[in-house]
């Protein structure tokens, strides 16, 4: 595999810094290269957050997004800002329920009420959990056993139940 | 053999630093360096070590200075405000040849500039940034897995030299996951210091080397440290004589041992016609667009300064006998651009942003095209 670049988008404290490290995780795991960035404002909460994972076989030279292959939006805010900048046979990935303005383009679009399936399941929090279970169901760039081991290591004890829950919800709603 | 990990740029830091012995840190978190110190207070207790949080980043080098003088392995970390508070002592440890290592994570200047943003702008700053003529040793990384080599690498001509060193990160470099995985083996290198019976211990006679052998305070040896000029046992002195033996000792540190110093590495540049020099984040940017105009069957090269101090001009100059041009990318407003353009006779393009975003590397590309 030469260069997958995903981007995740959307605002600070919806986790998508710590999706991003998951999926790159699962990548190394699995022996291949992996680089996670991020671009963040000063606070933790609101403002603009994105993380962007580039996966290769090979060597990794620049380490961000140039035409992500897989684009996850959170928030109606970033789908303007980046949904130009997506490859023509990648994918824009958003929820439903907070970007409603979707723009007719080449690019295929994938609905998903990724924050309303986290709140369904549990807690509105594992959001990020669930849209790692959709990017990777739609892309199988990382073997799903690789990805539920990556997200049991990284999240809170206490937590795995309602984390492996939000996963596996995330793979079958887009089944 | 440990297995691969995926971690932070500042998180290998840390883990260079304890591998090349650092047992004692004192700092002032600030954004993007703030990891380093998170990681240094979580680990140095667990090693007999000491860290501390201190007041601000003056106290900061000045505690570092003192566990040096101690004997321990020290080290601080910051950005660019806190950076521009530890010139005073910067000077300081120059003068009185205190071995420290400190980080400066860069972020977007002046002043407090842009916490959360990378730039390059402190390449001068780690030159020039405390008065007076000074020798000073800087790295530069360029991933993760250099990250722990350069740190080392750091430590190590910090106690070679009695000097400070400087490793200049960046928020990329910094804050980026990528993989790492701990090496083999990791030379280490100690200071030089006084042998047991000697009696009439001067910490600043020259034993040949340039570099006066380091006695730790505290163990028996009572010796004066100043940051005015000094004679041979540690004392002011205004003979002129020994103000002008004193600083060209000193200054000439860096050039005596430029080879154990100098860290550059070369990229298809047997058969170029156009290079690309470059450091810190910006060399990712400027490897990628090499590599895409090769496959368009242009001839460029690609150079990685990962030692921006002292500067390698004689390496410099012999490049650019053999090409059209050099192009430059760097974030800020071409600090390392006009340094090669004192030693080279062909044109040198800067690429520079200074706007919170990496160099994409078709903006290099554009460059190298526009040379030929």
């Amino acid at each position: 595999m030469d260069r997958f670049e995903f981007r995740l988008a959307g605002s600070g404290g919806q986790g998508l810094i710590l999706a991003g490290v998951i999926i790159a995780e699962a990548a190394v795991m699995e022996g291949k290269n992996a680089v996670q960035t991020q671009s963040y404002g000063a606070a933790s909460r609101g403002g603009s957050s994105m993380s962007e994972v580039v996966i290769s076989d090979g060597e990794i030279d620049f380490p961000e997004a140039l035409n992500p292959d897989v684009f996850l939006s959170m928030t109606q805010q970033s789908y303007e800002l980046y949904y130009k900048e997506v490859k023509e046979d990648g994918i824009i990935v958003v929820d439903s329920d907070l970007v409603k303005d979707v723009k007719d383009t080449e690019v295929k679009v994938v609905n998903v009420p990724i924050t309303r399936i986290a709140r369904d399941v549990g807690k509105a929090i594992v959001a990020n959990i669930v849209a790692i279970g959709v990017l990777t169901s739609l892309t199988n760039v990382v073997d799903k056993e690789i990805v539920e081991k990556a997200v049991l290591a990284r999240v809170p004890k206490g937590t795995e139940i309602l984390n492996r829950k939000a996963l596996q919800a995330g793979f079958e709603s887009v089944r | 053999m440990e297995k691969v990990r995926l971690i932070q740029g500042n998180e290998a830091c840390v883990e260079g630093a304890l591998a090349a012995g650092c047992t004692f840190f004192a700092g002032y978190p600030i954004t993007p360096s703030s990891e380093i110190a998170e990681l240094m207070a979580f680990h140095l207790p667990r090693h007999d070590g000491v860290f501390i949080q201190m007041e601000d980043e003056i106290g900061s080098i000045a505690a570092i200075i003192g566990a040096s003088i101690a004997g321990k392995k020290a080290m601080t970390a910051t950005s660019g405000p806190g950076f521009s508070l530890m010139q005073e002592n910067l000077g300081f440890a120059a003068m009185a040849e205190i071995p420290i290592v400190i980080v400066n994570v860069q972020r977007g200047g002046p002043s407090t500039g842009r916490p959360t943003a990378p730039a390059q702008g402190d390449v001068m700053q780690t030159r020039w940034g405390t008065h007076g003529d000074h020798p000073i040793v800087v790295y530069s990384p360029t991933s993760v897995q250099e990250t722990f080599e350069l740190t080392v690498q750091s430590f190590n001509v910090a106690e070679m030299l009695r000097t400070p060193v400087i490793l200049l990160s960046d928020e990329v470099i910094a804050h980026m996951r990528e993989r790492f995985q701990y090496p083999e083996n990791v030379t280490v290198i100690d200071r030089k210091r006084p042998k047991k019976d000697e009696k009439e211990y001067l910490p600043y006679k020259d034993d040949g080397s340039g570099i006066p052998p380091m006695a730790d305070f505290g163990t028996g040896y009572r010796y004066h440290i100043t940051g005015l000029i000094h004679d041979e046992s540690g004392y002011p002195s205004e003979d002129p004589e020994i103000q002008r033996k004193l600083l060209e000792r000193l200054m000439g540190k860096t050039e005596r041992y430029k080879d154990e110093i100098t860290l550059i590495d070369e990229y298809f540049t047997d058969d170029m016609n156009v290079v690309v020099v470059s450091y810190g984040c910006s060399f990712r940017s400027a490897i990628h667009a090499v590599k895409t105009l090769r496959k368009e069957g242009i001839k460029a090269g690609c150079i990685k300064l990962k030692s921006l101090w002292p500067f390698p001009k004689e390496t410099i100059t012999k490049i650019s006998e053999g090409v059209k041009g050099i192009v430059v990318p760097e974030l800020n407003f071409e600090q390392i651009a006009s340094e090669i353009r004192k030693y080279v006779d062909v044109p040198v393009k800067g690429v520079n942003r200074y706007d919170g975003s990496v160099i994409r590397p078709f903006e290099i590309e554009k460059t190298v095209r526009g040379l030929l």
